[in-house]
């Protein structure tokens, strides 16, 4: 088996962790599409200087042949899987563990200039419990 | 110096991230229960793939740039420590996108 094809496997297994095993079912929703844009980025980053340098090398055979910033496109989706599966179950401890506080939210809103993430229009409307005040 | 390269380039992405955590308090960190049962099962899926994929040759690792400790069956410990960082930034990022957007992910 060609790393291309394992690598479409991991993606076909992690889909099927994520949709039909742990049903976290993150793939159909927005705060995972926002935050693989970023991770994308530090691994095209990371990979490029692991693969840039030779200190992964890739058997020509094992690989279709097309490279994105010396990584092949392979390693794109392993990231992916790698990524789709640790968000999945990660997810889905949290909703089977103990009933979490939101105490982890902070209580005002961040800027979104001060992440450099895209800020996506007006907040909505907040309901009484987050913006309840003299807590 | 140069057998720590793929120890750096880890390191690059822990500097990356770990600062979410007191920064934009994700606490993921803090729910390190969690995170270590999420790790578990990434760590073992992912270094049977590794293994797999170095018996079929599919990639191998230059003994100059990685620190030369190597586990049954070939593999080096900066790639099983690349298992373990990859994952704690992936859910450091996502925990931090999910602060600023305040989107469900599901587990609320």
């Amino acid at each position: 088996m060609s790393y291309t094809v394992a690598a479409l496997l991991g993606v076909a297994g992690a889909l099927a962790v994520d949709l039909a095993v742990l049903r976290t079912r993150l793939v159909t929703r927005a705060v995972f599409w926002a935050t693989y844009p970023l991770i994308v980025t530090f691994q095209l980053l990371s990979n490029g200087i692991l693969t840039g340098r030779r200190i992964v090398t890739y058997d020509p055979d094992a690989i279709i042949g097309w490279r994105l910033v010396y990584a092949p496109v392979e390693d794109l989706l392993f990231g992916f899987a790698l990524v789709l599966l640790t968000l999945s179950i990660w997810v889905w401890l949290g909703r089977r563990g103990p009933v979490r506080p939101l105490g982890g939210w902070p209580r005002r809103r961040v800027p979104a200039a001060r992440t450099g993430l895209p800020r996506r229009g007006p907040p909505p409307p907040t309901p009484t419990a987050r913006t309840r005040s003299g807590r | 110096m140069r057998h720590l390269a793929y120890l750096f380039v880890l390191g690059g992405c822990l500097v990356a991230a770990l600062w979410l955590e007191p920064v934009l308090k994700v606490g993921v960190l803090r729910r390190w229960r969690r995170l270590l049962l999420t790790l578990l099962p990434v760590v073992v899926v992912f270094v049977l793939w590794d293994l797999a994929a170095i018996a079929a040759g599919h990639w191998t690792f230059d003994p100059a740039q990685t620190t030369g400790i190597l586990l049954p069956g070939g593999l080096p410990l900066d790639e099983v420590l690349f298992f373990v960082v990859v994952p704690v930034c992936a859910v450091l990022g996502f925990e931090a996108v999910r602060v600023v957007l305040r989107r469900p992910a599901g587990d609320e």
